[in-house]
């Protein structure tokens, strides 16, 4: 089967759910509007400049995470071990460049190969041993979380002899271009990031079988792909992915922190569902999971700039959750 | 649909916003490194009473556990948004927030650090507990009740933070120093969530049929240790707490738990915004504060002022 043809889906059908996923994504944008909107009346001090770069600093890390997991999910898999994969790549950045002392390029190949590795793990489990995701890689998960506490001595890694390293996040090499808006790099890096995904996802024979594998994998195989090898593909990528994290997050805190990391999947699932990719799999986009992300932060700095009670952030963000879904599932009803 | 999100978020602001921000009241954020703990409540109660006194006002936030980093420098980029006069901070990791402490420094908000310090000069003083003193008070006690000699073991609540590590080691190294007959078996970690924390003291126990003694290093771990003594029955272990709340002094009261230590959260909550209203107004403060800590047991913990220092 060469790259170019043989889309296991018909042109219309594609077409319909091409129309539907850019609808969602009009949704959760116009979402994201009205709560920038809202907050801005109700608080001055939300709609500043720092403000708003804190913002994106805090989709950074989550939204990687966030693109990682849509691959995953338009698959019809899941991946738990997200948020424990990033620590893992961040400690194994902490051993090279510091418990090794070698240079930063050799610490972020490392990282990202690191984390390509645990995707090809994962992916193996699922594909080829045929154990269900949320299985395999709720056991990945905890393999991951030990291993990042044995191999870093369970102690924080520190990057202070690695000078460039808290620029991968930190830095900001739009500010120096536009001095008003020095958004940080992590949030340059997502976006890169989204925009390499969307484009595989889009435009080659991997971001096809990904759909298609969601869509019906049993009529995948039987045309005659090798379903394991473009699985593991996938799930190596979005590892590879998860890598990019570890840097943002451990440059962000100078530091690797092993203990972190539980609970990071949960919020990146969150993104990737309120921007409109079905859990059920073969229907998503990048772009979605992005504006997913940015409501979640949104709507968490916003809650706290407006002094909401700590134990209200959490009720109004997970009611949001399950009104955006909802929303969703309303307009697929009303469009079938 | 978006009318009804639109709806929903303007029912949230206008139901949840307690107070709009006035034009002159002073605010001062602390951003703790937790919330639910009860712990993190009665050090939020010490705080609203200082804040309440000295006619200021605060906001208490921290992650939803120990180990979000992260999280909690984006909870101090929020608070920096609304221009405070002051934060107060307990921070996660001693490092990690330092530069965003330093962009607050820098704009002349002066930083109070309370529970934890952090690797820097940048907090005009540290309210806190000190820990590793504390621990070795309940290594006096604990090998003062097992007779000097004997195994014991420790529950710890974490390997990475500050007070994981101070109470761990002040603890460890006091036995080591002062009692060569104790010999401790085990140290092993149950994220301070007490179900974790029992099944963790359980394994011990049934690894150690002799075992004479074990420390809880706060109240999930030492809430833990008491639950598994319940479950296996075991008699004559000598338990040694942290911190309080109503498990622990029930477990004190029933003669599960000989005794614990507990910190002065109220007043490090106190403490933490009186001093913060003191460097607003260019007040010189030392570089610690100590908050002070005593170890209670059945005898004393009806006492007024051990009562004063315990929550529920």
């Amino acid at each position: 089967m060469t790259a170019t043809t043989n889309a296991p889906t018909s042109p219309t059908v594609l077409g319909r759910i091409g129309a539907a996923v850019a609808h969602q994504r009009v949704l959760a944008f116009a979402s994201l509007i009205v709560l920038l909107a809202v907050f801005s009346l109700a608080s001055p001090n939300f709609m500043q400049m720092s403000n708003m770069i804190a913002i994106l600093q805090a989709t950074s890390v989550n939204g990687v995470l966030a693109v990682a997991a849509t691959l995953i999910i338009i698959t019809g898999g899941i991946d738990l071990s997200l948020g424990t994969m990033m620590t893992f790549t961040a400690v194994i950045a902490g051993v090279v460049l510091t418990y090794a002392g070698l240079p930063l390029p050799l610490g972020v190949l490392a990282a990202i190969g690191a984390g390509a590795a645990c995707g090809f793990c994962s992916g193996s489990f699922i594909a080829r041993m045929k154990i269900p995701p949320f299985i395999a890689t709720l056991g990945m998960m905890l393999i991951l979380k030990g291993m990042s506490l044995i191999i870093s001595g369970t102690r924080p890694i520190y990057f202070n002899d690695t000078p460039g390293f808290s620029d991968i996040s930190r830095g900001s090499l739009i500010g120096e271009i536009l001095p008003f808006a020095p958004i940080p790099n992590g949030v340059l890096i997502l976006f890169l990031v989204a925009g390499a995904a969307a484009y595989v996802l889009q435009r080659t024979a991997l971001g096809r079988y990904t759909f298609a594998l969601g869509s019906n994998e049993e009529a995948v195989r039987l045309s005659g792909v090798n379903t394991i090898r473009w699985k593991i593909a996938i799930y190596s990528l979005a590892g590879a992915i998860v890598g990019i994290a570890g840097l943002l997050i451990a440059s962000r805190l100078n530091s690797a922190q092993p203990a972190l990391g539980l609970g990071y999947e949960l919020e990146a699932i969150a993104a990737v569902v309120i921007g409109g990719t079905s859990l059920s799999g073969g229907r998503g986009s990048i772009m979605g999971s992005l504006i997913g992300a940015l409501i979640m932060a949104v709507l968490t700095n916003g809650l706290r700039v407006l002094s909401v009670a700590q134990e209200w952030q959490t009720v109004v963000t997970g009611a949001i959750i399950i009104l955006a879904v909802y929303a969703d599932m309303l307009r697929r009803r009303r469009s079938n | 649909m978006l009318s009804r999100r639109t709806l929903l978020g303007a029912l949230a602001i206008s139901g949840l916003v307690a107070s709009p921000l006035a034009a002159q009241e002073v605010y001062i954020p602390l951003i703790s490194k937790g919330f639910q703990h009860q712990f993190w409540q009665a050090v939020k109660a010490g705080a609203d009473q200082a804040a309440s006194e000295a006619g200021v006002r605060i906001t208490f936030e921290g992650p939803d556990n120990e180990t979000m980093v992260d999280r909690q420098i984006d909870m101090l980029s929020a608070a920096l948004a609304n221009s405070p006069k002051a934060i107060g901070f307990a921070a996660l990791d001693s490092q990690a927030a330092i530069p965003i402490l330093r962009d607050a420094h820098e704009s002349g908000i002066p930083i109070v650090a309370f529970d934890s310090g952090v690797d820097s000069d940048i907090p005009v003083t540290t309210a806190t507990t000190d820990n590793v003193a504390a621990a070795a008070l309940a290594a006096d006690k604990m090998a003062e009740m097992i007779g000097g000699a004997g195994k014991v073991a420790v529950v710890a609540h974490d390997q990475t933070s500050r007070t994981g590590i101070d109470r761990r080691d002040g603890f460890l190294n006091r036995m080591e120093e002062a009692y060569p007959d104790v010999e401790v078996v085990t140290v092993q970690y149950g994220a301070g969530d007490q179900l974790q924390s029992t099944e963790v003291a359980k394994a011990i126990l049934v690894a150690n049929p002799d075992l004479k003694g074990m420390f809880g290093t706060n109240e999930g771990s030492a809430i833990g240790v008491v639950n598994a003594v319940r479950e296996l029955g075991t008699e004559g272990l000598v338990v040694i707490g942290y911190d309080s709340g109503k498990a622990q002094k029930d477990a004190i009261r029933e003669g599960l738990m000989s005794g614990a230590i507990t910190q002065n959260p109220v007043g490090i909550g106190y403490e933490t915004v009186m001093a913060a209203v003191k460097a607003i107004n260019g007040e010189t403060l030392p570089p610690i504060i100590d908050t002070g800590f005593y170890y209670y047991d059945a005898t004393n913990i009806d006492d007024p002022k051990i009562q004063a220092v315990l929550y529920d």
